[in-house]
């Protein structure tokens, strides 16, 4: 194999979120970013593991890292925040010697020696950059106004995840901006969306989503840029609970960054799928078009934004 | 939304009911210096959760602080905590403080004590599917979750949309090697034990065992 780079999709990224797997490996093929899935990966664990033991959730996200080693791969891309979170923690906490001894007995043979895990929008940054993505722009985003949300835990705790900054992350901004767009000021890049909640809690979810969309139309973005599958359906797919809990009748699309950037690359519909998503993108690309035709119309609303805030 | 927050620190004789075994358990468990938090608050102040605890998180940490056992395992917020490490990231002491709260419920697990029982019911179905399949069955995890919560139309209206947008995958989508019977190997051995005692107590029930029968 060719690869250095191996691809871990997630549960999330062959079900509820293909969307998210199809654009991520389209655009990192685009931008000339080899990879090769990690063979018969499994679960990592992700939040439900941890919440229940440590030991538990160390050895369901090793097995993987195992897998990883076994092809070859010393650093390993993800897309969903939640699985780098779980191969991360797990590969971190292998140096410690009795939580290693544990999680062997759990897995039955030897913990695999390190592996980076990084986000796929990591090695995107570091293996293309904005340059990089600016060169292969095809279709530019002009006009798009986009609220870029990264979600609880992809840069989160930084000494752990160690990329991008923990409380004012730039990274989506940049990619999404090479690709022609306009980023606005966005001030809950960081927020919880209220996570995996929405079965068990749905109040505290539609609470905290709510206010998460409120704010991002309140900033005048077209779409809010989500780089996480859970983030992605309670924003999305839940949006009508949104509504239904928070008297709004709020209509913003949850494009995944990948998306919009695999729109940007101009890339076939087949790989940005955007028939997959609840809220239809079309009328915020249509806003987008009518801005553009006629260039200093402005009209965002950033002083109602920073009262709330 | 509408439980009052609780009060929990009353006139309390602090030596006498401190728990000493607990906090070294707390402290052990999550490898963290729990007497160097300073309650300045930075953990409540940015935790998005706030607003659905009984027991703000600063307040969680005294209770340990204080050996004050009952009160910090019965509470609903460890249930609550979603991880998102906004507290962690913004101690200023470093302290690990979603790793504290991820320790306390597993003590509360432990005991039976589930204040939250669908958050408790979740997981339990999450790592069961996990178990099974090697993977998440989304929609199985759905299905079983709608049935057992005793809410079983809460998503039903998300069912048109997923449809037509082929978002409900009917099938397990399973690793094509050896992956799920090495992940229920995995679960095996974790119900099969040696327990590391949560709490500082003996115990046999394995923490979360039932999530993977």
């Amino acid at each position: 194999m060719t690869a250095t780079l191996g691809y871990y999709p997630g549960c999330s990224q062959t079900g509820t979120a293909a969307e998210y797997d199809i654009s991520t490996r389209a655009c990192m093929a685009a931008l000339g970013i080899e990879s090769a899935d990690v063979p018969d990966w499994t679960c990592c664990g992700s939040t439900p593991a941890h919440t229940v033991d440590h030991f538990l959730a160390g050895a369901l996200a090793a097995r993987n890292l195992t897998q990883a080693r076994k092809a070859g791969f010393s650093r390993v891309a993800t897309p969903c925040p939640s699985c780098l979170s779980a191969l991360r923690t797990a590969d971190a906490r292998l140096a410690e010697p009795a939580y290693k001894a544990e999680v062997e007995r759990l897995l039955g043979h030897p913990a695999p020696e390190h592996v980076d895990a990084v986000s796929t929008m990591q090695a995107i940054w570091e293996q293309a950059g904005a340059e990089g993505v600016r060169a292969h722009v095809k279709k530019p985003l002009t006009g798009l106004r986009v609220a870029c949300y990264y979600g609880c835990i992809l840069n989160r705790p930084p000494d752990l995840m160690a990329f991008d900054d923990p409380e004012n992350p730039v990274v989506m901004d940049e990619l999404l901006r090479a690709c022609g767009a306009e980023i606005v000021d966005f001030p809950f890049k960081t927020e919880c969306c209220g996570a995996a909640f929405a079965m068990p809690k749905l109040n505290i979810m539609t609470r905290l989503s709510g206010r998460i969309l409120d704010m991002a139309r309140k900033c005048g973005a077209d779409c809010v840029a989500v780089a996480c599958p859970l983030c992605q359906m309670n924003l999305d797919l839940r949006q009508g609970q949104v509504n239904a809990a928070t008297g709004n009748d709020l209509r913003l699309p949850v494009p995944y960054f990948t998306q919009l950037m695999a729109l940007a690359l101009g890339l076939p519909d087949e790989s940005v799928r955007l028939d997959k998503l609840v809220r239809p993108l079309e009328p915020a690309l249509e806003a987008a078009r009518a801005r553009a035709s006629k260039p200093a119309a402005g009209g965002v609303a950033p002083k109602e934004a920073k009262t709330c805030a | 939304m509408s439980t009052p927050m609780r009060t929990p620190i009353g006139p309390i004789d602090i030596e006498a009911e401190r728990d000493l075994a607990f906090m070294a358990a707390v402290a052990e468990q999550s490898g963290q210096d729990l007497k160097s938090c300073y309650q300045c608050g930075n953990c409540t102040a940015g935790c998005d959760y706030s607003h659905d605890y009984d027991i703000p998180v600063h307040q969680v940490m005294r209770l340990v602080q204080l050996g004050r056992r009952d009160e910090a395992l019965s509470c609903r917020s460890i249930w609550l905590c979603a991880t998102c490490q906004a507290c962690t990231t913004r101690c200023p002491n470093n302290i690990e403080v979603a790793r504290v709260m991820d320790v306390l419920r597993h003590m509360a697990r432990a005991e039976g004590r589930t204040p939250e029982r669908l958050v408790k019911t979740f997981a339990d179905g999450f790592l069961a599917s996990v178990a099974r399949h090697g993977r998440v069955f989304e929609v199985g995890l759905a299905m079983a979750f709608a049935i057992l919560s005793g809410k079983p139309m809460q998503d039903a209206g998300l069912g048109p949309a997923m449809l037509t947008r082929g978002k409900l995958a009917i099938l397990p989508h399973k690793p094509g090697g050896e992956g799920q019977r090495e992940v229920a190997e995995i679960f095996r051995r974790f119900r099969e034990g040696p327990r590391h005692a949560p709490g500082g107590t003996k115990t046999t029930a394995a923490p979360g065992g039932e999530a993977a029968k």
